[in-house]
């Protein structure tokens, strides 16, 4: 009964305005719900590669505004702009070595024409002149089991193809003792001078290339800055990152007065 | 210092060597037949591509026509390879099945179904094809006799095609316009070993790479060209690496130099001077390293006229006739005549002028040259001496020196170190030459001057010593050289001018005494020019890319397709030269017919038929075959004059005494004849016929309509066999001795000579050469050696410039040091063409890319050929890396993308551009001109000018 | 002739001038024209000029990124551009979306589906200012430009220049949500940059005028315009069209046979109407 008077009776202005904000923010929040959802998975693509000179990927994503200047700029159709299937943030340029990859143009065209600072031509700049060694667009990483460089074949088409040879990629050779007279000639990687072309990858003569290249992030691990190489002077470069040590583990967690006063209950169990 | 068997043996460096001596059939051959009953069928093959002659594994699958090539594997049993593949090789599963295979004859026609030598190419029949090709071989002869029909051979033949193109061309139509690719690759390399040994090929074999403590290169990129051998020189290396020492010695660097302990970067053609130097340093500084024994007992010295021109067109010749007051002169402009002009007479330049002092040269002179001549005579060692003196370390630096970079200094180090690896006692040492020392105006004269050194110091001929002169095609010695389809050559190294020589092949053959022409001088380049001059009408390109291969390309073309006359080429693929014939056929690939390949150190190798081939495709062996059926002893035997004036008798009624009939067609008595019959019958159940394919001899199931327009049902015998067991009868006691058919098909190649079932590892030598502790022992010399090879082993005596005793005096079992100066090529950078050119091959692709062009991953990696140059050459002609430019000669030019970072790093005066891409069709730009004595084409060097596009 | 020229002079006029934009573009990424570079997001015109979508650089603002002083520049111009002209010409004018819409729109007339589709609007017009407002928020709080990264505008004509991939798909459901869901409901409603265009173009000189004496009451406006509720004066005012919803089309001018539509600077309006 009152329901129904409740019904009849007409809701003020007031409440209607609120109503609707409230309908509003819902429809906010359901929406602001999925759309992060979506970009939260749309940026989560590690395994893109970008322009020379492309900042921190995280940045990158934030600076970038997707003109496409850099992919104008690319006269080797390296660049390409992501589309809707690409799987890669949409909009944004990247590269595909095994299709093309990049040639290491020494005028490094698609860079000064970012208009975002995406790709920041200091990053590839070396005594005031423009260097594209100096490019980390990522690091080639190889395969061993299925480089045929390790079964002993005589291949060393990455080796050939890099544009630093002798640098980025170098041989490295051994006795092939099965044979007894054949030596093996194995491509290493140096990630100190690999940018990340993909020549290699391009190159690379096996149906799924053993050499690929992955962005460093992805490609490589990290030693810990409080043990530097005792030969190596460049090493102590890795001593900015040191700072001030604390160790947790799972025997070292309760304070140590706490530990000592647990009492030795279970200490002598068998 | 000499190492006896036994010794060696026990050598631990020998111990691998050691199992490659003897022949040993692999358990896992004869278990073949159990593996057939599964599903893939492994059988053995030698891999397609180059000079080195790996082994590989072939699994095919599928039934008849069906079968198919599936895989390929290493063969763990060849000696040469252990298993291992360099990248072609890893590919070999991939070569015959390209998307444009050629898969039937095609014939260039108009709307109404007739040949028209500007019609577009539409199939015909194998029926129709033949009666083309019959009509314009019959022209040809009838227009220009036997040399009027010319054929592109090549060291890529399996070894009895090459053998039935040979009996065909020799002995059918009595033509020597006959000549392999492999006169671009091999030719001097042969005048080498012929000049120097009288016998052709290597002496020693791959086990050196083992045995030696030092590899020189010289002009050999071999980790590209040869990488299965430089990984084995790579672990030779790896396995002593303080004593072992490497050193490459090229015009720029490449792949090899990595390994080198040092690197000698030299002008072009000036290692003719290197040579010198370094027999210099040893006769002039260190005389106590001559094996003065050795040399008395096995050595003399020699010297022929220096005055040789650069293989050019001759004045008078009838495409560059009549000369015009501009210079140019016929067919050719006058930029072009600037240089082809030096065939006749050239001035005598500052930088050659000490060297040819010694020969009456001097810096200034005008030297009138007379043709190419491989006339030498006996001289002194004392003149031989003479002949070094100008080779002092600051004129051999100041004229070597390649790189303008490097400090005379360092580069005068170099060359002394260089020597005193030679000089050092004890130490064993291997030359290996490939390109660099072959395609050069002088190659036949730089093949000898690397023996000269070798001998001088003993350390040739010897396990882990001696000049090594690497192949670059599969069978260019198994086929081309050893088979002799060389205008000049008949098989195991006898000679078409050489009357004894005729004799034998004329009774071996069973054709009458007198068919075969005595004249045998139309060379691979010279069938060009003839076509061009209008002489030949009538061309077979044979399992080679001649319009692409050959240099000066354009003028080629031009001729072939302006001209009256009929192209024909054989491929699996349509490359240039398909591009430019009138009729093509299409060919079987390799593992589509039985073959045999020989490699670098006299191993030959056999295969079976592994699959049928594709599509209406026959072996050239069937297509040379079926051309002999259409021509009759009346057809052909009749007397001809020749151009020099030479008659060939009329032999039919000497052939109608041997009991043919003037319609006796050529197939009967140089194929299908009842000795091939009886001998060498089918033998379906035996090994190794039993389960394999054999188009030619049984037909297939593909049912291919033949050249008589019935379904082809075989030739009925073993003509594999057959071709195979005569042509080896010929070398068998001549110290060419090659094992039986059926042994090659259960081992992994044997060396040749093959003596009571052993092969040779080392000719010349007692320790271990048959023939050598033969012709000792009939010397009674004592000597350890024997260089029994019996071509040139008489000569008249002289001095440096004449011949002063005509009387030829023996010289049984003694090989030749030779006086050769150092001389300039004929064209060299000036002010306007002012780069050198080099070109040749990378590893990813094979000669001129029609195969490996084809196999997608090689084509990936290596898909179109750059422009290697110095950063400072580009730079100073505002170029840079991956642009466009145009490398441009006086003769052509092309257009490519600059490479500055690349494999191949020049110095500021050469660039290097590879061939195998018909898009950058480098052989436009290159120059004609060859070593006057072998005829082989120098693609190493040219004036070019590079400007941006 | 003459006919067809007036009453669709406007429509072959924003034609011309959007197709020629990506046309240019299309030219720079195809064949190296250096007139206009890049995409509707950020552009370069004769090489030199720089030109940016300041919605987009809000965005990354608010994300947090670090602005590049060429973009800057580039907001600048295009911000100054339409805030003289009128934000939403952008719309009508630039977006290659209203050619998607506007076809969709021109079918729902021929099918008569406005009149089979009765029912009040699901979507309030204003949804377009509560994205913009969420976009701002997600992109703050993901740190990256929100909207940029699901744009159908972007998709389109990045799409035509660079390569559409599956963007098709995205532009096809804003055909058919435009034909068989909502008229005019992705320009009208939901579009964010259209309402960043509409708050931009508020005060813009260049406006539509209404004469009210001249009008007969055909509607003939009312019918073809994609914001109709700007045009509450209809009949009724005479007054310039001065929400900046308006897009400046000129559908309504070129329809209006009776000439009581026009373009007029916003000052000489302002006078005429207070009569000064």
């Amino acid at each position: 009964m009152s329901n129904h008077s409740k019904a009849k009776q007409p809701v003020s202005d007031r409440r209607k305005f609120i109503l609707n904000m409230a309908k509003g923010v819902g429809y906010a929040a359901v929406g602001g719900f999925l759309w992060s959802a979506y970009l939260d998975e749309a940026e989560a693509s590690p395994l893109v590669l970008r322009p020379p000179a492309a900042i921190a990927e995280k940045d990158f994503l934030k600076t970038c505004i997707k003109c496409g200047l850099c992919v104008e700029a690319c006269p080797y159709d390296t660049l390409k702009l992501a589309e809707p299937g690409d799987h890669k943030p949409i909009g944004t340029p990247f590269f595909t070595p095994r299709d093309i990859a990049c040639y290491m143009c020494e005028d490094i065209p698609c860079v000064p024409v970012c208009p975002s600072g995406a790709l920041d031509e200091a990053s590839v700049t070396k005594n005031g002149k423009l260097d594209i060694n100096s490019a980390q667009m990522g690091l080639a990483v190889i395969d061993e089991n299925s480089c045929v460089a390790f079964w002993g074949i005589q291949c060393d088409a990455c080796y050939r193809a890099c544009p630093i040879m002798g640098q980025a990629i170098t041989i490295e050779y051994d006795q092939n003792k099965r044979t007894g007279k054949h030596a093996f000639l194995k491509p290493v990687v140096h990630a100190d001078a690999c940018t990340g072309c993909g020549m290699c990858e391009h190159a690379c003569i096996t149906e799924k290339p053993a050499i690929f290249v992955l962005p460093r992030e992805v490609a490589m691990g990290k030693a810990g800055s409080h043990y530097i190489k005792g030969w190596d002077k460049k090493d102590e470069s890795r001593l900015k990152d040191a700072h001030a040590i604390h160790t947790t583990t799972q025997v070292s967690k309760k304070k140590a007065v706490d530990k000592l006063n647990a009492g030795l209950e279970g200490l002598l169990d068998e | 210092m000499s190492l006896s068997r036994r010794e060696f043996l026990k050598s631990s460096a020998a111990a691998s060597a050691a199992a490659a001596i003897g022949m040993s059939v692999p358990a896992e051959l004869e278990a073949n037949a159990k593996v057939a009953e599964s599903k893939w069928r492994w059988d053995k093959a030698a891999c397609r591509f180059c000079g080195t002659g790996c082994g590989i594994m072939l699994a095919t699958t599928g039934d008849g026509k069906d079968r198919k090539i599936v895989a390929v594997k290493g063969d763990p049993a060849a000696p040469v390879n252990r298993g291992l593949n360099c990248i072609k090789g890893y590919f070999n599963a991939k070569i015959m099945y390209g998307a444009d295979r050629l898969t039937q004859p095609l014939l260039r026609m108009d709307e109404k179904g007739n040949f028209d030598k500007h019609g577009k190419f539409a199939p015909i029949s194998w029926e129709r094809a033949y009666d083309e090709m019959e009509k314009n071989i019959r022209k040809a002869l009838k227009e220009s006799g036997p040399e009027g029909v010319g054929v592109f051979a090549s060291g890529q033949y399996t070894i009895m095609e090459g053998y039935a193109a040979q009996k065909m061309m020799k002995g059918g139509f009595r033509s020597n316009a006959f000549d392999p690719n492999a006169r671009h690759c091999m030719a001097s390399a042969v005048v080498g070993f012929y000049q120097t040994f009288g016998i052709d090929e290597p002496s020693g074999c791959y086990d050196d790479i083992e045995l030696t403590d030092t590899i020189v290169t010289w002009g050999s990129n071999m980790a590209e060209m040869h990488p299965i051998l430089w990984s084995r020189v790579t672990d030779r290396k790896l396995s002593d690496p303080d004593n072992v020492k490497v050193v490459n010695i090229q015009t720029y660097t490449h792949r090899t130099c990595d390994l080198g302990d040092f690197n000698i970067i030299f002008r072009p053609n000036t290692d003719l001077a290197l040579w010198n130097y370094l027999a210099r340093e040893i006769v002039y500084n260190h005389p106590e390293a001559i094996d003065w024994d050795f040399i008395k007992k096995n050595i003399i010295f020699a010297v022929g006229p220096v005055n040789i021109g650069y293989g050019f067109r001759r004045a008078g010749e009838k495409s560059i006739t009549p000369v015009r007051p501009d210079g140019s002169a016929g067919k050719y402009d006058a930029k072009e005549m600037e240089i082809y002009n030096k065939e006749m007479s050239k001035v005598v330049s500052e930088l050659e002028g000490p060297a040819l002092e010694p020969y009456g040269y001097k810096a200034g002179d005008t030297m009138k040259n007379i043709p190419g001549t491989l006339k030498h005579h006996e001289i002194t060692f004392e003149d031989y001496k003479k002949s070094l003196a100008p080779y002092t370390l600051e004129y051999t630096a100041n004229l070597c020196k390649g790189d303008p970079e490097e400090s005379l200094d360092s580069f005068k180090k170099k060359l002394q170190d260089l020597a005193a690896l030679y000089v050092e006692d004890g130490r064993k040492i291997v030359s290996f030459w490939t390109m660099g020392m072959n395609q050069h105006t002088r190659g036949s004269w730089d093949n000898t001057l690397a023996y000269n050194v070798h001998f001088l110091v003993n350390k040739q001929s010897r396990p882990g010593a001696g000049a090594y002169s690497l192949t670059g095609q599969p069978s260019a010695c198994g086929t081309a050289r050893e088979v002799g389809t060389f205008a000049h050559r008949l098989p195991a190294d006898m000679m078409v001018k050489n009357p004894h020589h005729r004799a034998k092949v004329e009774k071996k053959w069973e054709i009458p005494a007198g068919t075969l022409n005595p004249v045998g001088n139309q060379h691979i380049m010279k069938i060009h020019r003839d076509i061009e001059d209008g002489l030949i009408k009538f061309a077979w390109v044979n399992v080679c890319n001649a319009y692409q291969d050959s240099a000066n390309a354009k003028h080629w073309i031009k001729a072939a397709r302006e001209m009256d006359n009929f192209i024909v080429t054989s491929d699996g693929y349509p490359g240039i030269s398909s591009m430019v014939s009138d009729l093509i056929l299409p060919s079987a690939m390799i593992y589509e017919k039985w073959g045999a390949y020989g490699n670098a150190e006299r191993r030959s190798q056999h295969w079976r038929q592994q699959v049928l081939p594709v599509g209406h495709a026959m072996s050239d062996t069937w297509q040379w075959v079926e051309l002999s059926k259409r021509f009759t002893v009346d057809d052909l035997w009749g007397p001809y004059t020749l151009r020099n004036g030479t008659k060939l008798a009329d032999v039919r009624q000497e052939a109608y005494k041997m009991g043919y009939k003037p319609d006796t067609t050529m197939y009967e008595i140089l194929y299908g004849n009842e000795r091939a019959k009886k001998q060498y019958p089918l033998a379906l159940d035996k090994f190794p016929q039993q389960g394999y394919d054999n188009s030619e001899c049984l037909g297939d199931a593909r049912n291919v309509v033949g050249t008589d327009g019935k379904v082809f049902k075989g030739y009925g015998f073993m003509i594999h066999q057959y071709l195979w067991e005569e042509y080896a009868f010929f070398g068998r006691g001549h110290g060419h001795d090659l094992a039986d058919f059926v042994t090659y098909q259960k081992v992994r190649g044997l060396k040749w000579p093959v003596v009571n079932g052993k092969e040779t590892s080392w000719r010349f030598n007692v320790d271990f050469d048959p023939y050598a502790m033969k012709h000792a022992k009939e010397a009674g010399t004592g000597s350890q050696y024997a260089f029994y090879g019996p071509l040139a082993k008489k000569l008249p005596f002289g001095d440096l410039t004449h011949v002063t005793d005509k009387t030829k005096k023996s010289l049984a079992n003694k090989a030749k040091i030779f006086a050769r100066p150092y001389m300039d090529p004929p064209e060299m950078p000036d002010e306007e063409y002012n780069l050198w050119l080099c070109t040749g091959r990378v590893l990813e692709h094979w000669h001129s890319g029609t195969m490996t062009m084809r196999v997608p991953e090689l084509y990936r990696a290596v898909p179109e050929a750059l422009v290697y140059m110095n950063p400072e050459t580009a730079k100073e002609r505002g170029l840079e890396d991956g642009k466009l430019c145009w490398v441009e000669s006086r003769r052509g030019k092309v257009k490519a993308r600059v490479e500055t970072r690349g494999r191949n790093r020049p110095p500021k005066p050469l660039v290097f551009v590879p061939w195998f891409d018909e898009r950058v069709f480098i052989n436009k730009v290159t120059l004609d001109q060859t070593c006057p004595m072998s005829k082989q084409t120098d693609y190493k060097k040219c004036a070019v000018k590079i400007y941006k596009v | 002739m003459s006919k067809i020229w007036n009453n669709y002079r406007y429509l072959i006029l924003r034609r011309f001038v959007q197709i020629g934009i990506l046309v240019l573009f299309f030219g720079a990424n195809a064949w190296g024209w250096k007139i206009l570079e890049g995409n509707l997001t950020s552009s370069l015109l004769f090489g030199k000029i720089p030109m940016s979508d300041p919605y987009a650089v809000l965005q990354m603002v608010v994300a947090g990124a670090v602005i590049a002083s060429d973009l800057l520049i580039g907001v600048g111009v295009v911000a100054l551009f339409y805030f003289l002209i009128g934000g939403r010409a952008f719309c009508s004018w630039v977006c290659p979306i209203n050619m998607v819409t506007d076809s969709a729109n021109y079918l729902r007339r021929v099918f008569d589906i406005d009149r089979a589709q009765l029912e009040r609007s699901p979507i309030s017009r204003n949804s377009r200012y509560w994205i913009l407002g969420l976009s701002l928020i997600v992109s703050a709080f993901m740190g990256i430009a929100a909207f940029e990264f699901v744009s159908p505008i972007s998709m389109l004509h990045r799409g035509i220049v660079f390569g559409m991939g599956f963007g098709w798909a995205a532009i096809g459901m804003i055909f058919l949500f435009d034909l068989f869901v909502l008229k005019n409901g992705w320009c009208g409603h939901i579009c964010p940059l259209g309402g960043f265009y509409s708050l931009l173009g508020k005060f813009s000189f260049i406006r539509v005028h209404h004469i009210e004496e001249n009008c007969t009451l055909c509607m003939k406006c009312k019918v073809v315009c994609p914001e109709k509720q700007v045009l509450h004066m209809i009949g009724k005012e005479s007054l310039p069209i001065l929400s900046g919803e308006c897009t400046n089309c000129a559908r309504c001018i070129e329809v209006c046979d009776d000439d009581a539509l026009r373009f007029s600077i916003r000052d000489l309006i302002q006078n005429k109407k207070t009569g000064e």
